[in-house]
């Protein structure tokens, strides 16, 4: 199957892409996807601690399972600010 | 302008377009509010020591949609006939730019202050925004926690600001 990967901000930056199509074996998680993606860009490998994921514009864990034709997104921390 | 309570936009943000939004209640029947409390988030021009030049916004755009879509619902959750509207800009903002703009209306003031203020410190936790700041002498991405709207703890966080 095949799924979609959008990144953004510094994850964006860091691989030099913003969207990609990338195969996914059956029974992938985002994890996996993200996993391939670290693979492929050894520069993300330091932010898999702190990144996000949302498939189909929605927030989505980790372990959550793909499907054909999902959009997966990658989110490095949100800007926040305390005050 | 855009016409709903919760929008991304690359223009520059009116306020009282939001104030609108949460003033005019479309559904039959329903209270019209006697307060509305707002909030604009402006681009400082300096920060951590640094003197800002402009900044960046980017956005995931839906999913943002979503997540001020899911702080309304949050915030009805805890103060009944809340009404939000949160509006986000995106691209290159200059000192003193508008880049996020929050209004809450309630039937009454205290429940508009606090769910206003609710609003804000939830935007600031979950919604998939990032800002690029350019300095004199560098750009950075500023980064803070990471995104979880399921994290309870920063729930309770930003229940606990708003009703200080």
């Amino acid at each position: 199957m095949r799924v979609r990967i959008r990144l953004f901000a510094r994850l964006r930056d860091l691989a030099g892409a913003e969207e990609l199509a990338r195969d996914a074996a059956a029974g992938a998680t985002v994890a996996d996807v993200w996993a391939a993606l670290v693979r492929e860009y050894p520069a993300l490998e330091p932010h898999g601690r702190t990144v996000s994921a949302a498939v189909n514009d929605d927030y989505a864990p980790m372990r959550r399972l793909v499907e054909d034709g999902d959009e997966v997104a990658f989110l490095p921390p949100v800007s926040g600010g305390r005050r | 302008m855009a016409a709903s309570r919760f929008a991304v936009t690359r223009g520059p943000l009116e306020l009282g377009r939001l104030v609108e939004l949460v003033s005019l209640r479309p559904d039959e029947g329903a209270t019209t509010p006697g307060a509305v409390a707002t909030f604009l988030g402006l681009v400082r021009d300096r920060n951590l020591g640094r003197r800002v030049h402009h900044l960046e916004y980017e956005a995931h755009e839906a999913l943002a949609r979503r997540a001020f879509q899911r702080i309304d619902e949050e915030a009805r959750g805890h103060w009944p006939g809340v009404v939000l509207a949160i509006h986000h800009r995106v691209g290159r903002l200059e000192i003193g730019d508008a880049s996020v703009a929050i209004a809450a209306g309630s039937t009454h003031r205290a429940e508009a202050f606090a769910a206003c203020r609710y609003a804000i410190e939830r935007v600031k936790q979950i919604a998939p925004i990032w800002k690029h700041e350019v300095f004199d002498g560098g750009d950075v991405w500023i980064e803070g926690a990471t995104a979880d709207p399921d994290d309870e703890a920063a729930r309770a966080e930003a229940m606990r600001r708003a009703c200080a």
